[in-house]
């Protein structure tokens, strides 16, 4: 397998040439909800109004610290620009019982999906969380966030309240 | 590996196919302005490394290590292709060497119909929880045990998913000796029993069977070539409480790893957890009994695991608290795990003016009870039954424990804390094949400090200590390396910069009677030093695209991220980091 034929890179080449280039939407995608249904992940919605999906892990600790911080404002995003945040966890088998435990103890509202095998992540190019995806009213994928700072929140909300009053992103 | 050239050519033509697809479809598109999309990632990493005999570092010849990858995936209504490129020149240190080279590493194509899945080529996926089947991959662990063959998904009634797979695992640049092949089966009952939708209980069942196939070449045994392994599952959830089992069964499959045992072996576990607004409560428990699967009996570390035996203990992310990390003891083990969450309300007493969330979380591993077969065979000795056991039986050997307790507190608007106290008994003993018991106390403050708006100011200080032994000529020591510290300065400047600087050191004094005893039980070395161990790093992020640079020494040990563990040696010297989704 080390060695791969010329026409591959014809093949990248040319799709490539005739093709959008970055993540569009969504990819199809089955996860669990923490009550245990299965969900798909084209069925991702906010009635016609933005959404962020969060990638995150119960063992990542500036996920844990992106989350906290944005629990602290999240009633007046929803508030002001009816925005969701879906946090997707990518916690395994070992650890994926401690989601629903750890969301509620934390009192977070957002709405938790678990990806146990890192399906959606792949899917979706994550390298590694936390990482964050803004997608507008439209279902399309119009920025994408990789690792966490305090106050990198702020510049979400900026750009998530340009989104709602009908800027361009992208 | 025979059959190569054959390979070789059916590949070429396979790929020849899949161009002339992609641009056909391309092409005719292009006409309906409907292209599809491509996306992908790419990150490239290259350390230089120093030689540095106090702390272990070895001289590396290439003088510089680098591993990269990159992903691009097509994307066209219902079909999606993937190929990832990897790099190795050579393999990184605390990675396999077997990597070195470059090449194709991962391609796939799949059809997404409204019933029916199928995809050719590379794929990930998991039965159940992992007990017999998962195929998973992380490029920072350098974990990769992806199939390649054949999967089918395939939904014939609401609620009914059914999965079919077959192929060979990823070995490096190769392929894993063994077929592996499979079926699951996933009901919700919810959604498959009428009128059952709308209702509070959710229950869904699921069964999988796994077989893999592998020549017999071996010399003193008579080997199984097929194995097989079976496992049910349950879940069942109402409001906030939640519970998942699952039992597992795999017929004889005598391997390095058992030591040739002719045993079958046994896996079960279960998670239960409730929870509402402000609390959560999780239970868990694992059994496992001579559960190793391979699809090649004779290889060893994480290479072409069949199945997923997740470890039952909190995984930690603070570097004290994860440095004798646990993993499964596939051969046998029983644990629990506990964990309770807690959030005090804000104007509490406890919670103060913002509110205080506390956790706390034990888990407990032992050995399972074995017996002899008969008087006159030792346990596990090699070509018999093994020993017996009965299903779900405890011993008194100790194996891990972990008791914690993280409290997460904000102090004003501008300073908020996380504080963890740790006490670990790990058995080194079992763990890594030497030494004693290890306990050890770990205490952790995280604190974030806001100092303008965009500017924040992170210490996190965390401290370890060892218990003391008594050796047999009568002297006390300090268990394995000791008491450690470190001290780790981030400041961030959002959206695009952060620095960080940070050193840890072995407290005790290499002069110190406890310290010489220590280092001369543990490890025989007589130039060992107390070390320095800084590092200096910065970073600069933009949306998906993050770079970053450091330069200092790292201690020996093992890294974890999610379920998988690699060692990584002890380095010195300077390393980047580029990585970007586009």
């Amino acid at each position: 397998m080390k060695k791969f034929s010329a026409s591959t890179l014809f093949l990248i080449i040319a799709v490539y040439s005739f093709s959008q280039i970055g993540i569009q939407t969504i990819p199809s995608v089955d996860v669990k909800s923490i009550d245990g249904k299965t969900v798909n992940t084209s069925t991702f919605s906010n009635d016609g109004k933005p959404f962020v999906i969060n990638f995150w892990a119960t063992w990542c600790t500036p996920c844990k610290r992106e989350l906290s911080n944005i629990a602290e404002v999240y009633e007046d995003w929803v508030d002001e620009t009816g925005v969701k945040l879906i946090a997707v966890s990518i916690d395994d088998t070992r650890s994926m019982a401690r989601v629903a435990p750890f969301v509620n103890g934390k009192g977070w509202e957002y709405e938790v999906y678990i990806d146990p095998n890192s399906d959606l992540k792949r899917a979706m190019n994550v390298p590694n969380p936390p990482y964050t995806v803004l997608v507008d009213g439209n279902g399309k994928i119009v920025w994408q966030h990789t690792g966490y700072a305090d106050g990198d929140e702020d510049e979400l909300y900026e750009i998530i309240k340009k989104l709602v009053n009908g800027g361009t992103i992208k | 590996m025979k059959g190569t050239k054959i390979k070789k050519r059916i590949m070429q033509r396979l790929l020849l196919i899949i161009s002339i697809v992609f641009i056909g479809s391309g092409l005719f598109a292009q006409q309906n302005f409907n292209a599809g999309s491509v996306s992908g990632n790419f990150k490239l990493e290259a350390q230089a490394y120093i030689p540095d005999s106090l702390i272990g570092a070895d001289t590396v010849n290439e003088k510089m290590l680098s591993n990269s990858y990159m992903n691009v995936i097509y994307t066209n209504g219902n079909f999606t292709a993937g190929v990832r490129f990897e790099g190795y020149f050579n393999t990184m240190q605390g990675y396999d060497q077997p990597y070195d080279g470059f090449g194709l590493a991962n391609r796939y194509a799949t059809y997404q119909g409204d019933f029916i899945e199928v995809t050719g080529g590379n794929f990930y996926e998991q039965f159940g929880n992992g007990l017999i089947f998962r195929s998973y991959e992380d490029r920072d662990l350098g974990y990769d045990n992806a199939m390649d063959g054949m999967r089918v998904k395939f939904k014939p009634a609401k609620g009914v998913k059914l999965t079919g797979i077959i192929g060979n695992q990823r070995l490096y640049w190769e392929k894993g000796e063994g077929i592996v092949r499979g079926l699951d089966a996933d009901i919700s009952l919810n959604d498959f029993v009428p009128g059952f939708s709308e209702s509070d209980h959710r229950l869904t069942i699921g069964g999988s069977f796994i077989s893999k196939y592998q020549k017999d070449e071996n010399p003193l045994y008579n080997l199984p070539e097929n194995v097989g392994a079976g496992a049910g599952r349950l879940n069942y959830s109402l409001k906030g409480f939640s519970l998942a089992s699952e039992y597992a069964y795999k017929s004889q499959d005598p391997s390095f790893d058992n030591r040739y045992i002719y045993k079958p072996g046994s896996a079960f576990l279960l998670n239960a957890n409730y929870s509402r607004k402000g609390m959560g409560a999780m239970l868990q428990y694992k059994w496992v009994d001579n559960m190793s699967f391979r699809s090649d009996r004779e290889e060893t570390i994480n290479n072409v695991l069949v199945n997923n035996l997740p470890a039952i203990s909190k995984n930690h992310s603070y570097a004290y608290a994860a440095m004798y990390p646990y993993a499964t003891q596939v051969n046998g083990e029983a644990g629990l795990q506990a964990e309770l969450f807690y959030k005090f309300k804000k104007n509490s007493p406890i919670g103060g003016k913002y509110g205080t969330a506390v956790s706390t979380n034990i888990s407990r591993v032992v050995d399972i009870e074995r017996t002899a077969i008969n008087d006159s065979t030792n346990i596990a000795a090699m070509g018999t039954d093994g020993y017996e056991t009965s299903f779900l039986s405890m011993s008194d050997s100790l194996i891990y424990q972990d008791f914690n307790v993280e409290i997460y507190k904000k102090f004003s608007k501008k300073l908020k804390g996380v504080f963890t106290y740790q006490n670990l008994k790990y058995n080194q003993n079992v763990l890594e094949g030497h030494l004693g018991m290890v306990n050890a106390h770990t205490v952790i403050a995280d604190v974030t400090i806001k100092i303008k708006p965009k500017h924040a100011l992170r210490i996190e200080a965390q401290a370890l200590f060892t218990g003391m032994e008594t050796d047999t000529a009568g002297n006390d020591y300090r268990q394995d390396y000791g008491n450690w510290a470190m001290l780790l300065l981030e400041y961030t400047i959002s959206p695009h910069w952060f620095f960080a600087v940070s050193d840890q050191y072995n407290i005790i004094s290499f002069d110190d009677d406890v310290a010489k005893n220590t280092l001369h039980v543990n490890y025989e070395k007589t130039s060992l030093q107390r070390n320095h161990y800084y590092s200096v790093a910065m970073g600069y992020t933009k949306e998906s695209t993050r770079i970053s640079l450091s330069y200092g020494k790292q201690r020996e040990g093992i890294l974890c991220v999610g379920g998988v563990c690699r060692s990584v040696p002890a380095a010195y010297g300077a390393l980047i980091s580029i990585s970007h989704t586009f």
